[in-house]
């Protein structure tokens, strides 16, 4: 086995659902894909999420929304991951995102939104294709 | 590329976490020029107690690692943490969930949460950790606690890179002996009895002495077993000041010291001659080419590395 060079996801639930299927399945199937998956479990504030996130050096932030309220909490971690000069990591966000809501999201800089439906399959080229 | 190192390792000094955590990355990685960076390191270390937390999966030793650091905390120290769980020899992939169990100290300035995957390496940590251990320590680290993938038996790695081990038991396992068979007991600078509302706790730690009073000659010193409920914090007061008096009483792995150090030095030298060669054979894709070979069996596995052997002129 190669040793060298893992992609690091970190699968965070900010806010208050406590809705956590989603978040499981997308963090067991990018394991199963290869990744290394550092998952954080719910309620978690933006600063514990982007503290993780720098501590873990992970390359990609996938945030798990099921709320509504998506566009203040990705807008926050964003915020944060720019003060600490983070802005290279790939954020994803996933869960229950009305499309009127993705230009938003993608102007705050979020690369990618995956609602339910999505293959996790898609979701790990996404990452990779993204990275490299 | 040793400037960049260089760089990268005065930024890490200077009190950056990002450029800790992004030294750490390089050096697991294996990334060219590392072993200049840790020779770069190596000086800046030797200041930080390494407390190694095993035990079997389920024994709580993720939970335990956040209540010792809670309190460690407290009283002023700085904590590196390094918690280490399996990947699949299968996908290569790893679900890294000790953080789950340490959300209050993740926010602690001073604490420093490093999730590390085995990457294939066998005995419960990761090829790294023992690097990583020094990077932390050259950060400016007082105490550095490593806590293994839940064990089995004799997966005792842990000792090679920490000072004092904590080995974590829980109630019912069997008749308590079974947690703690050959290996696993010689490790153990500390027993800790977790889970001790449960029943049975007691029966553990009698277990537990019977098995240490059959081991122990006269003249070793008496290794104590503490009862903890790491959930609600309870006894992990009393478990902090046994280590902090151990550690002060010089009761800390030095006679080990030797054995550690050439441990390092071969284990080093054995991963990086395999690395290199199989880097080799990447290259020039002989590897695909034996293994065609020994599958249609025109040729075994033992002429396959006799051969690479005496291509380096060892033979």
């Amino acid at each position: 086995m190669n040793t060298e060079k893992k992609i690091r996801v970190l699968v965070a639930k900010p806010g208050l659902d406590g809705h956590e299927r989603g978040a499981r399945v997308i963090a067991y199937g990018l394991r199963d894909l290869g990744f290394e998956v550092i998952y954080t479990g719910l309620r978690q504030t933006p600063e514990e999420i982007v503290s993780a996130a720098i501590q873990e050096d992970v390359n990609v932030v996938g945030l798990s929304i099921l709320s509504g309220a998506h566009l203040t909490l990705t807008r926050k971690i964003i915020e944060k991951l720019r003060e600490q000069n983070a802005n290279d990591i790939l954020v994803i966000v996933g869960g229950i995102i009305p499309d009127k809501d993705v230009p938003e999201l993608n102007k705050m800089g979020v690369m990618g939104v995956f609602t339910s439906g999505t293959s996790i399959k898609d979701v790990g080229a996404f990452i990779k294709s993204n990275l490299s | 590329m040793r400037q960049e190192w260089e760089s990268q390792i005065a930024e890490m000094r200077k009190g950056s976490v990002r450029g800790l955590a992004r030294l750490i990355t390089r050096v697991e990685n294996r990334d060219t020029g590392w072993l200049d960076a840790m020779q770069i390191i190596y000086p800046m270390t030797g200041k930080a107690c390494v407390i190694g937390i095993t035990g079997s999966p389920g024994a709580g030793k993720s939970t335990l690692t956040d209540r010792l650091t809670r309190e460690l905390s407290d009283q002023g120290f700085k904590i590196g943490i390094i918690a280490v769980d399996p990947s699949s020899p299968f996908s290569g992939g790893a679900l890294l969930g000790d953080r789950l169990r340490m959300k209050e100290v993740s926010t602690i300035d001073d604490v420093f949460i490093r999730s590390m995957a085995t990457r294939g390496a066998l005995g419960g940590l990761n090829l790294a950790a023992r690097d990583v251990v020094k990077i932390m320590d050259a950060f400016g680290k007082d105490i550095i606690l490593i806590e293994t993938v839940g064990v089995g038996q004799d997966e005792v790695e842990v000792v090679k890179a920490a000072d004092m081990v904590l080995v974590v038991c829980v109630p019912g396992m069997g008749d308590g002996i079974q947690a703690i068979k050959a290996g696993i007991m010689e490790v153990a600078d500390i027993f800790v009895v977790n889970k001790a509302d449960k029943d049975g706790a007691d029966q553990a730690v009698a277990d537990i002495h019977a098995m240490l009073d059959l081991s122990a000659d006269e003249a070793s010193v008496k290794i104590p077993v503490v009862k903890t409920i790491a959930s609600t914090g309870e006894g992990v007061t009393d478990l902090v000041r046994m280590m902090l008096q151990n550690f002060e009483a010089g009761r800390i792995r030095t006679s080990w010291q030797k054995e550690r150090i050439k441990e390092e030095i071969l284990s080093l030298l054995e991963k990086e001659v395999a690395r290199h060669l199989r880097n080799r054979w990447d290259q020039n894709g002989n590897l695909d080419q034996a293994i065609k070979q020994v599958t249609a069996r025109k040729q075994d596995p033992y002429s396959v590395v006799q051969e690479m052997i005496s291509l380096m002129h060892l033979q």
